[in-house]
């Protein structure tokens, strides 16, 4: 069991031709087939990636508004998001918060899920559905607009809160709660990361809970030296596979705010002011830059994420090697 | 495994085990699903109750919050709106399954010089931020003259863009034995009957999944369609939605909750049918089998 391995296909049989010229030619000739197969995505990736990722650096460093041709400012995009803009700094003080908060909080509610799942037996494909049908639903308009209502002033949450003696107000107008409620939305959709979680579970040998059992092991003790362990690279997966789309997160974040990042920038999330300085306030060079810094920091985590996880992401399948 | 766990127990802690989990889960079952009661009942709503009260059961069911609904924003029908939305998703799923499908093949099944480059491309756009590609893909449109058409939704799709979906038949077909398609090439097929005639039945499951998770993530798109359609006649009816909210008092709650409901109903529809795939789809998009 290994998640995402990024090693290529298996080789197929490598025939050793002693004539390496008209093995040579017949190779080229068994190739073309494959790059007809792979032309549309070729196209695509030429087209509709490599060259917009090489002009949007370009126009990053641009003043460019659609309609003018692109001006050249240098760093200036840079400078003025990193220096001189604090609205970019709260977007991004934002974001992070969101991403920290909400994303542990969702694997959590997943890994539970998953743990409680696999011990239930008869009902566990219901139950299995039934917690997976958020994440679905979740992603679109309408359970946004929901959302937004059950936080309100006057909504069911706030409300809900009052009679156990908690007064909040409603959330969405109040800039210290405003985040949480995108982050609420978000962690109700676990049930993807469960369902890989819980797949991950029943992959477990059971002889190995049975080896722990016997060795003394309490639950407590399985989890941690059995579950743990052998969870740790599907844990890494959905961490990876979260971290990177909860950076992305517009819908939510542009309901809950009218669109607007208010009450006072509080869910002014970074695609969400992205999209304001790009396409409300047509300063594409601005947008492009900002995307360009979204890039590395993803790229970064990312990375740290890949290399911080050799101490603790423990592949079954590498013993052999 | 729970057998393993039930052993520790004494015999009094294994009966509260037993139904302990089972609690558990329908009270967790019944807060996750409060949010979709929650909109079903307010569709159902008089104006005046939306607010200020704070049971779920309407007093009387106001099915004049649908037909509102249905007349739906800026003169353009619900109807109309819906099959905005339908032409979109499945223009996508068409595009998706065909283009990944292929490009999947190669990558599982083909040898060429270029596979290892190119594959690890593939899996590092998996990590791409879209907002990167974004502004040059829309001036590109632009520049077309394809910005308020459904082009910039679909056309993308059919360039197997989302690498997402390659990754998933790629790891799907890989798992297929390579006996059949093996005899066929024997027996004299080429590279692309194999693909039609072989591979493709095998991957049936695999691309099932891919056309559902197409379908509804399309269905559920906002940002890319806010971006690229302006006309109220072409929006979808996410974009209509939309809308409703901008001009939104508490009168427009119940129709717009109705409008709501009418949106999620296909995704529900598709749930229902599918969650089989959906959720194996999911499980297995995590782990190697």
């Amino acid at each position: 069991m290994t998640t995402m391995s990024t090693d290529m296909p298996a080789r197929t049989e490598q025939t050793e031709d002693p004539r390496p010229k008209s093995a040579r030619r017949r190779r080229r000739e068994q190739q073309w087939p494959a790059y007809v197969f792979l032309s549309p995505w070729m196209i695509g990736a030429v087209v509709l990636t490599l060259v917009p990722m090489a002009v949007s650096l370009y126009l990053s460093f641009t003043d460019y508004n659609l309609f003018d041709p692109p001006h050249w400012v240098g760093l200036r995009n840079y400078t003025e998001m990193l220096t001189e803009d604090p609205r970019y700094w709260r977007s991004v003080g934002t974001t992070l918060l969101y991403v920290v908060i909400a994303v542990p909080l969702k694997l959590g509610l997943a890994l539970g899920a998953a743990m409680l799942l696999k011990n239930l037996g008869r009902g566990r494909a219901f139950y299995r559905s039934a917690f997976y049908a958020p994440s679905l639903l979740g992603a679109s308009m309408s359970i946004a607009l929901v959302w937004r209502a059950l936080y309100n002033d006057g909504g069911t949450i706030p409300h809900l809160l009052d009679s156990i003696g908690i007064h909040t107000g409603g959330w969405v107008g109040n800039p210290d709660l405003a985040m949480y409620v995108v982050v609420g939305l978000t962690a109700w959709q676990f049930g993807a990361p469960m369902v890989i979680f819980l797949a991950g579970l029943q992959q477990i040998s059971p002889d190995l809970y049975e080896a722990a059992a016997l060795d003394g092991a309490g639950r407590r003790r399985q989890f941690v030296s059995v579950t743990v362990p052998m969870l740790s690279p599907v844990v890494f997966f959905n961490l990876v596979l979260e971290m990177i789309q909860s950076f992305q997160v517009f819908t939510p974040a542009f309901v809950v705010s009218n669109g607007t990042g208010r009450p006072a920038d509080s869910t002014n999330f970074y695609t969400l002011y992205l999209y304001e300085r790009g396409f409300t306030a047509s300063h594409m060079g601005y947008a492009a830059a900002m995307a360009w810094l979204l890039l590395i920091a993803v790229g970064v985590i990312t990375l740290i994420l890949f290399r911080t996880s050799r101490s603790w992401v423990f592949y079954a399948d590498e013993e052999g090697r | 495994m729970s057998t393993v766990a039930a052993e520790n127990g004494t015999a009094g802690k294994r009966g509260a085990r037993r139904w302990l989990p089972h609690t558990i889960a329908l009270l967790s079952l019944l807060v996750i699903l409060y949010p979709l009661a929650w909109l079903l009942a307010t569709s159902l709503k008089p104006a005046d109750e939306v607010v200020t009260s704070l049971d779920l059961w309407p007093s009387h069911l106001e099915w004049s919050n649908y037909t509102t609904a249905l007349d739906g924003v800026s003169g353009v029908s619900v109807t109309r709106l819906l099959g905005n939305s339908l032409l979109i998703a499945v223009g996508a799923v068409v595009g998706n399954v065909v283009s990944c499908s292929l490009a999947a093949y190669a990558f599982a099944r083909l040898r060429f010089r270029m596979r290892g480059p190119m594959f690890g491309f593939m899996v590092a756009t998996l990590m791409l931020p879209h907002h990167v590609v974004l502004i040059p893909q829309y001036i590109i449109f632009n520049r077309l003259g394809l910005v308020d058409t459904y082009w910039p939704l679909i056309l993308p799709k059919f360039l197997a863009t989302e690498a997402f979906f390659v990754f998933l038949i790629v790891q799907f077909m890989r798992g297929l034995p390579r006996e059949l398609e093996e005899s066929a090439r024997i027996d004299g097929c080429g590279a692309f009957r194999t693909y039609w005639a072989i591979t493709l039945p095998l991957s049936r499951p695999a691309l099932i999944t891919t056309a559902i998770f197409t379908f509804i993530w399309t269905w559920n798109d906002f940002f890319t369609q806010m971006i690229y359609l302006f006309a109220p006649e072409k929006f979808t009816i996410t974009l209509a939605l939309r809308s409703f909210v901008d001009q939104s008092s508490t009168s427009a709650y119940g129709p717009m909750f109705a409008m709501s409901v009418i949106s999620v109903l296909p995704i529900v529809l598709f749930f229902f049918v599918f969650q089989r795939y959906l959720v194996q789809g999911m499980a297995t998009s995590g782990l190697k089998g």
